[in-house]
């Protein structure tokens, strides 16, 4: 029997929200932004009468302004958003405990064993959300969590869209393929330069083609392309606990050199570092994200040979990464750094008897570190390269580090079954 | 267009667990007794912005909602 999978999309909500509990806000564009002091000064989301004007999101709050001059600008209130997400998830859960979040806003639902249809249980938690909570959600039916996600996009707000067995050949496939999850500017373009635009053309392309095109993620899109993606929904409380650490900010000004960049590095490796310890985890995949001033993210990421947690090792490593990577091409504003593949700390792992690369020796230092900095707070011991400049470094990334959705379990396996 | 108030007021705790407000304390110290509570349910409020628990309350014939709203009650009072 085919899987009852639903996709819940919570529309423009932070706005949405922030619409819900001033309703003096409702009929005028309002944008959700941080503060544009700290260079934060982006739109982080609109509502419908903001959109009308062309906002998009991740557009300085300047650039907005000049498309709509009475924009009415909110500063984000995450508890608030945090509370109404989980009101959300408590009505999802009155259809199914599979529930998998995806951030705040989004969340997969396997509701197979509900008598229901999905497309009943879609309205039900559509109706409910906008009658209970004041806000509006779009929902995806489907028979996988793919084109379910693709669902909720399809049509917005306060709606439900299904793709069934029957219709997805007809609606699915001539969307673009750059709306399908995973599908990034970088895919998108390889794919296109072999004119293949949209989701039917993955689909009814050569599997071989696109694994030498794309080396192994070829045969997985084309295997979601056509809707066999056999991922489960994993409810929360049973995901893998953490599965990566990490820390970014936008700087207080562009980033313009290596030095620069290797500041910032050292800044969120301390505090990466910092937090993998505090949960005794070591990890050995860095990930490096870079957004530069158009707005353009790249990421990059290596895996060790062996495992790490030391604040030294995470900055050399993710500072390797960007001198390997990046070309200059254009000022940095935006920084992440990430480290996955994570066990607990205390492995059985290949110890090296000299201990010649000084590791053992450096996570004792971090350690110690970790120690004084808990009795004498952050500034007690610093790190001289984040001297040469207080204003770029003087941010502690610790205080508010940012979590990301881990989203799908990225397991290539669950996608593609050979 | 209307304003959220919050308010003090006097509930009973059944012992199955349901809250039943009784009484609302009103900002300039008068004293509205809920002569029935109608409806319970969760909800937006659409006037004054929010959302929460609402009670569906006849005070002296007149029906009116009341927000459990994160352990605050409100209403939504009309703007004079």
């Amino acid at each position: 029997m085919d899987r009852k999978i639903l996709h819940v999309d919570c529309n423009k909500f932070y706005a949405s929200v922030e619409c819900c509990l001033h309703p003096e806000l409702r009929d005028k564009p309002v944008a959700v932004g941080g503060s544009e002091a700290s260079r934060h000064g982006i739109v982080l989301t609109k509502n419908e009468i903001a959109a009308k004007y062309g906002l998009t999101t991740g557009e300085p709050l300047w650039a907005a302004r000049r498309k709509c001059p009475d924009l009415v600008v909110v500063p984000p209130d995450f508890p608030t958003y945090a509370r109404f997400s989980r009101m959300v998830r408590k009505i999802m859960a009155d259809y199914t405990p599979l529930i998998e979040p995806f951030g705040l806003d989004e969340a997969w639902l396997d509701v197979t064993a509900d008598s229901h249809s999905g497309r009943e249980i879609a309205h039900l938690i559509r109706r409910r959300v906008k009658e209970e909570l004041g806000i509006t959600v779009s929902v995806g039916v489907s028979f996988n969590k793919t084109f379910a996600k693709l669902g909720s996009d399809y049509k917005k707000p306060d709606a439900v869209t299904e793709f069934s067995r029957e219709n997805f050949r007809q609606r699915v496939w001539p969307l673009p393929i750059g709306d399908l999850l995973f599908v990034g500017k970088a895919t998108q373009r390889k794919l296109e330069e072999r004119c293949l635009y949209t989701i039917g053309d993955v689909a009814c392309a050569d599997p071989a083609l696109l694994q030498a095109m794309l080396g192994k993620w070829g045969p997985a899109l084309h295997a979601m392309a056509n809707g066999e993606d056999h991922q489960p929904v994993v409810p929360s409380e049973q995901a893998a606990g953490v599965q990566s650490v990490s820390n970014g900010m936008t700087t207080p000004r562009d980033l313009v050199d290596d030095r620069d960049v290797q500041r910032v590095i050292t800044v969120l490796a301390e505090s990466v570092g910092r937090r993998l310890r505090e949960q005794q985890l070591i990890g050995r995949t860095v990930e490096l994200y870079l957004r530069d001033t158009r707005l353009v993210t790249t990421s990059h990421r290596t895996t060790l040979p062996h495992y790490i947690q030391s604040t030294g090792d995470i900055a050399a490593t993710a500072f390797e990464l960007f001198q390997k990577n990046y070309r200059w091409q254009q000022p940095l504003r935006s920084i992440t750094v990430g480290i996955t593949a994570l066990e607990p700390d205390g492995l059985p792992c290949q110890l090296d008897m000299t201990d010649s690369t000084g590791r053992e020796k450096r996570e004792t230092l971090d350690k110690t570190v970790d120690r004084l900095r808990q009795r004498f707070g952050d500034a007690c011991v610093r790190r001289a390269i984040l001297l040469e400049d207080p204003a770029l470094t003087s941010l502690s990334p610790y205080d508010a580090h940012t979590v990301h959705p881990t989203g799908f379990s990225g397991k290539l396996e669950d996608i593609y079954e050979p | 267009m209307s304003r959220k108030v919050y308010v003090e007021v006097a509930a009973v705790f059944t012992p199955e667990g349901t809250v039943l407000p009784q009484e609302v304390h009103w900002e300039d110290g008068r004293v509205y007794t809920i002569d029935r509570v109608l409806d319970i349910r969760h909800a937006a409020a659409m006037k004054a912005g929010g959302c929460g628990i609402r009670y569906t309350c006849r005070i002296r014939g007149q029906q009116t909602y009341l927000f459990l709203d994160d352990g605050r009650w409100f209403v939504e009072a009309h703007e004079a």
